[in-house]
Formats: structure tokens, sequence, C-alpha cells
């Protein structure tokens, strides 16, 4: 194998790594996934798409593989479960605790985790590691090749899962890397709300790789609700591939409050005529976090529809990426798309780059998009002083009225309070 | 009411003040006493509003010359929020919307804000929600307008029933209100006005800032002030509002010039 590579972080990633005798499908994807590995390189900021974030600190950092799952306490993770979810998947570093999981009878949807579902049937071999391209982005061949773990979701034909899938995943160590895994397939007609929900218990940093792929055919209907509430020392790289088949639709909400260095990328592919998709995002940081989001919208096919409302409040010396681009292919006629980026800078040294990219290629087409960067509205916190609010509550609440909007938009009212919650109390702080 | 021995709740002597570098009050004196209603007329432009974002302290006007003193402190020595807790409401001539921010939770926080300055009980959001309600009768305004974001999609005449609603729950010592019956009709003007009287007593004051004559025949002013040019150029009792609706100002000026050179002789 080829190391191109002078790179500590992968250097020492690559020496952990066993080749696998080949013999199954999953071990020649892991395989094929490590050749790319060895192929490719870290981003740097010389990379249009990694240009405002620099990941360099991570390279210094040569943290191994997580292993064995050390033992989570409940009393630790108990006030993140919800309580509208009757399954949970819980992983830890990566990988699956079946002790702290609650895989219901349900008689509506197969849900577990890889290893257990692989005798079913080949239906997760023909869709795992599809979406998710790992030849041109090292992290998703990172995680594909030391893939291992993996919350598998089937929800078959014209089936509808009522209460949310919980999907937990919870850094105990620190100092290693883990590579959380997802894979939804919704056959058509179905129904599932999917929450993909990262939490620690530690203060110290560690890597945190995810990749997701969802697959929603015909009609079928997926609410997915993210968030990455990390510690403020870790480091977050997550990918999630998602494609609309015709009349398809999928709802997200990503919530990004922790990492020291997070980057979440999101494309979503309108492959069928009439998919809808709306992908809402609000990120919270301060400090010196740095949070870059990516979206791709690809409208492939004709009648697709997609709405976007990304924010960003950013506190501190943090710095907030937005990088939302969204393609009309030449045959996707009659598409209609919005796009608004909102942000907000609590501070004169908070820094936003947001960049809408849009490139269209048909021409009967309604497309919208907006940017705004901007700070709390003067007169508005005037209001509020003058009926006897502090210049502090009056901030706090306008800052949290804004990122309300995006957080509004998650049906999940337990996880909606949580978050409310985290908001309240981070905007107190400042 | 008028009461000589009742105690000065608002003095304004020379009142100099720009925005933006542009001088807008030229001078302005102001003496309100408690149990007292005030009513500021005068053309459009005259500094009328200004004033009144003065009173509340909002920063984007300079005072360049004079005093306030209010309830026997200096104003200027008290942040907007400090003053609201001391008992200045200035109900605006365009209040703003804060989307996002709910309204039965923006009130709450307000009243609870002042309660406690006032040593007095905090209401929880369930005990608030009682009393918010009993006093959105008094002004026969929906309660669907608590669930709503702080006067997002409410038309003018429910923003400003919205303002008196805010001044009812504070009940403020000194009350401006800021052409608080423009874009109300005749009922919600008596409404409106109706709820304004339960709110004044002996012990607080008023100040009505209007064009019309029409609020002052619900709300009977002790003094009737014209404004003009940054100035308080002429006083006198309620009847002065019915002049000035009969003649217009231009009648004011003639009268005031004749009047002033007669002092001087
Ligand atoms: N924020 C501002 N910026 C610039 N000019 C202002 C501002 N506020 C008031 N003015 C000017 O001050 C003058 C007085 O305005 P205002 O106090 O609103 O008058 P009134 O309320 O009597 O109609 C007007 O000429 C107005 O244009
Ligand atoms: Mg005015």
């Amino acid at each position: 194998m080829s190391t191109a590579t002078s790179n500590s972080y992968l250097d020492n990633l690559l020496q952990s790594w066993q080749r696998p005798p080949a013999s199954s499908w999953l071990d020649q994807l892991r395989a094929n996934a490590m050749d790319s590995v060895g192929t490719l390189r870290m981003p740097s900021t010389q990379d249009e798409e990694w240009r405002f974030t620099d990941i360099s600190p991570l390279s210094r950092l040569p943290y191994p593989v997580a292993h064995a799952a050390p033992k989570v306490q409940l009393s630790d993770i108990k006030h993140c479960y919800l309580e509208e979810a009757s399954c949970r998947l819980v992983f830890v570093d990566g990988q699956f605790v079946p002790e702290l999981s609650n895989i219901a009878d349900n008689a509506s949807a197969i849900i577990g985790n890889l290893s257990s579902l692989l005798p079913t049937g080949d239906t997760i071999a023909r869709y795992l590691g599809q979406l998710a391209e790992f030849q041109n982005d090292v992290f998703t061949a990172l995680n594909t090749a030391f893939l291992r773990d993996s919350a598998c979701i089937i929800i078959p034909k014209n089936k509808s899962v009522t209460t949310p899938i919980h999907l937990l995943f919870i850094s105990k160590q620190t100092e290693v890397t883990s590579y959380p895994r997802c894979l939804l397939i919704a056959e058509a007609g179905s129904n599932a709300t999917i929450i993909e929900d990262y939490i620690t218990t530690e203060e110290a940093p560690y890597v945190t790789n995810s990749v997701v792929e969802m697959s929603l055919a015909n009609t079928a209907h997926v609410n997915h609700i993210r968030v990455q509430r990390d510690n403020q020392q870790a480091f977050h790289i997550g990918n999630c591939t998602v494609s609309l088949a015709h009349a398809s639709q999928y709802h997200s909400v990503s919530i990004t409050l922790g990492a020291y260095i997070s980057r979440y990328n999101l494309n979503v592919i309108l492959s069928g005529e009439g998919a809808e998709c709306a992908a809402d995002g609000l990120v919270l940081i301060s400090g010196r976090q740095l949070a870059d989001t990516h979206t791709f919208i690809d409208h492939a096919k004709p009648h697709g529809k997609s709405r976007q409302l990304h924010k960003c409040i950013v506190d501190g010396m943090a710095h907030g990426v937005f990088n939302g681009k969204i393609m009309v292919r030449p045959h996707a006629q009659l598409t209609d798309s919005t796009q608004l980026s909102r942000n907000l800078l609590l501070t004169n040294k908070a820094r936003i780059d947001t960049k809408p990219q849009l490139e269209i290629f048909a021409d009967d087409v309604k497309c919208a998009h907006g940017a705004t960067v901007g700070q709390l509205d003067k007169e508005e916190i005037f209001y509020l002083k003058s009926r006897g609010l502090s210049e502090l509550t009056a901030r706090n609440l306008l800052t949290y009225a804004f990122g309300g909007e995006v957080i509004d938009r998650i049906p999940i009212s337990s996880l909606k309070r949580q978050l409310e919650e985290i908001v309240l109390a981070r905007t107190q702080i400042s | 009411m008028i009461n000589q021995d009742s105690k000065t709740i608002l003095e304004v002597r020379g009142l100099h003040a720009n925005v933006n570098g542009i001088e807008i009050l030229k001078g302005l004196d102001l003496t309100v006493k408690s149990g007292e209603i005030h009513a500021i007329m005068g053309l459009n432009g005259s500094g009328k509003s200004t004033f009144a974002k003065i009173l509340a302290g909002h920063p984007a006007y300079e005072v360049t010359a004079g005093t306030i003193i209010f309830n026997d402190q200096n104003l200027f020595d008290l942040e907007p929020e400090e003053r609201a807790r001391a008992g200045v409401f200035l109900a605006f001539q365009y209040p703003i919307e804060i989307p996002g921010v709910a309204n039965n939770q923006f009130l709450r926080l307000a009243y609870n804000t002042v309660q406690s300055q006032r040593g007095k009980e905090e209401l929880d959001p369930l005990e608030f929600d009682d009393f918010v309600r009993e006093k959105m009768k008094l002004l026969e305004m929906n309660p669907d307008f608590l669930d709503r974001s702080v006067n997002e999609g409410f038309s003018g005449g429910e923003k400003k029933r919205n303002e008196i609603l805010q001044m009812a729950l504070l009940e403020p010592k000194l009350a401006i209100l800021d052409e608080t019956d423009s874009g109300l009709d005749i009922d919600a003007l008596r409404i409106v006005a109706n709820g304004v009287n339960q709110l004044t007593n002996k012990d607080n004051a008023t100040i009505l800032v209007t064009h019309y004559q029409r609020l002052l025949d619900y709300i009977v002013p002790d003094y009737v002030h014209v404004m003009e040019a940054g100035r308080i150029i002429k006083t006198s009792g309620k009847e002065l509002a019915k002049e000035l609706e009969a003649h217009g100002y231009d009648w004011i000026n003639a009268d005031d010039h004749s009047k002033t050179a007669g002092v001087r002789l």
C-alpha cells in the first residue's frame, strides 16, 4: 500500500490497521477503503473545501482507534434519554452496547447493530458503503476502513415507525478516534424519525469521525435530527449522505453545540422526481470553537423541492463556517429551492464565513437564497430594557429567540426541551 | 387632578438634545406632579417622540444641556432598565416586533423584574397566566396574543393595546403614551382610554402625546402643552386642545407672539 502522507495522525491510524483476510464483502469493503486512504491525504486550508477550516491541530494528535468500549454509568447519560423514543441504540466510542440499548420488539422495522443483522439477508450488503463514497474523502475512507459496528435500520415497505429511533453515540475514552456509523434504508412508502445524537461524559479531547447513509425509496418519509454535543476539546468530523427517490421526503435539523473543531458534510441527492428535502441547521458556538457546515443539495430530477434555513450564533472568539451548495442539474426543471443563511455575531471577535453556492443548469426553476450576518438589534434590546429587563437578560432572550426558530422545527418535544435548556444555559454565560 | 401640594414627579429644565448631530430639543421645560395628566400636542417633527424616548433613555439621543429630575433622582444617572424599574414607562409610538420572543414570556420577565425591584412577590408561569389574562380582559384583548411573538404580526391597534397591557402590568409612576391613540378606531380608543383611566391615580402621573383632541375627550388632561421646534411654547388647561382643534397650530403662533411681545413691553 502506498503511503502518500507524512501526517502522523494518518500514519498512526494506518499502522494500527490490519488487513482483513478479505473473505467477506465487508472485509473487501474495508480493504478497499483502506486502499483509498493510502491515496489520500489530510485536507488543508489549501483545499477549496477546507479553506476556512484548519484541521492541522488534529494532524498532530495521533489518536488511535478506540477499542473495547469501557463501561458507562447509566446515571451519566440518562439525562440525554428521550421519553418519546421507544427504541434506542447506544454506542460507546463507536461500539455497540446492547446493555444500554433498547430495541423494542418492533414489528414495523428491523433495527440493530450491523453484526446482528448481517445474517438476515443481503439488503445491508447492497447498501452499506454505497452512498458514502470513500474514494475522495479521507475521513469517509477511514471510517469505512475501520468499520465494525453500525446502527442499521430497515423500515420495510409501507411501514411507519411511529416513535423516534434514538441513536446515542457516547464518547467515553479520551485521546482515541471513534468511528460511529449508521445506515438507514427506508423502503417505499415507509416513515420514520431518527435522532443521531453525539454526547460525551468526558472533558479531554477525542476524535469522532462519523458516517451516515440514508436511502429513501419512493414516497418514503424520514425525519433526521442530528445533535452534536461533544465537549469543547473534541474533534468531530461527520459525513451524511442521503439519497431521495421519487416523491420521497427528507426533513433534517442539525444542531451543533460542541467540539473544538467540527465539520459536518451533508449531501442530499434528489435522485427521483418530485423529491423534497428540508435541511435546517443551528450552530451555537463560543470560546475558540470552530464549526463548519458544508451542505450539498443536488437536484438531479425535475419537480424537486428543497428548503434550507441555517443559523449560526457565534460568541467569544469562535468561528462559524457555512457553505451551502445547491446544484440544479440540466434536467431538473421546475425545481423549487430556497436557502437562507442567517448569522448572529455576539462579539466583535466572533467570525462567520458564509457562502451560498448556487449552480443552476436548468432554465425553468425557482431558486432563492440569501445570507445575513448581523448583531443583536439595538432597538430590540432597548425595547426590552425599557420594560426593566437587564442588558444581559435582553441579549440572552434575543439570542435564544434567534436559535429558537430552528429548534422549534424539531418534532420531538423532550429533545426540544433539552436543547432549549442547553441553549439557555449557554446564552447565560456570555 | 391638580393638587398644588402634590409631590413633583418630573422636573425638566432647559433640555437640549441632538440626534445624529442635529439639535432637536432646544430648551424644553416641563413640571409634572403626582396625580396629574399632561397632554403634549404639536405638529409632526416638533420633537415630541424625541422627548419621550429621552425620558426612557434611548441611546440614540444625546442630551447636550439641561436637567431631568425624576422622583428626586437625576434621571441621567439611570440606565433605561433602571428607569423602568423606578417607574418610568413609555408606550412607544411605533412598538417594534420581536420575532421568536414569546409575548407571555416577555411580559412575565418584565413584570417579575419590576416586582422584585419593589420587594414584591414574583409569579410563576401559571400564576402569571391567570394574572395577565385578567388584565387583558380590561383591554378586551384576545388571550391568543400571549402565545405569539412580541408584537409580531399584530395590527397597529393590537400593538398599542399590548403597550397599554404592559403599562397595566408594570404600574408605572410616570407613564408617557406616545400617540397611543393613532391607528385606533373609536371603539378601541374608548377601550384603551378606559384602561388608562383605571390606571391613573393620585400617586402617579401621565403624559399623553397626541395629535388629536379626540383622545382627550376620553382621558381628560389637567394641562395641555404645545410643542414647537423642540420647545414647549404654550401651556394651558384642557380647553386649549379644543381651541387648537378649531383654529390649528398657526393660531398659537400668532397668539403666542403677541403675548411674548406684550410681556416684553
Ligand atoms: N433617529 C433619528 N434620526 C434622525 N432624525 C431623527 C431621529 N429621530 C427624530 N429625528 C428628527 O427629529 C425631529 C423630531 O422628530 P420626533 O421627535 O419624532 O417628532 P414628533 O414626535 O413630534 O413628530 C424630526 O425632524 C425627525 O426627523
Ligand atoms: Mg412622534
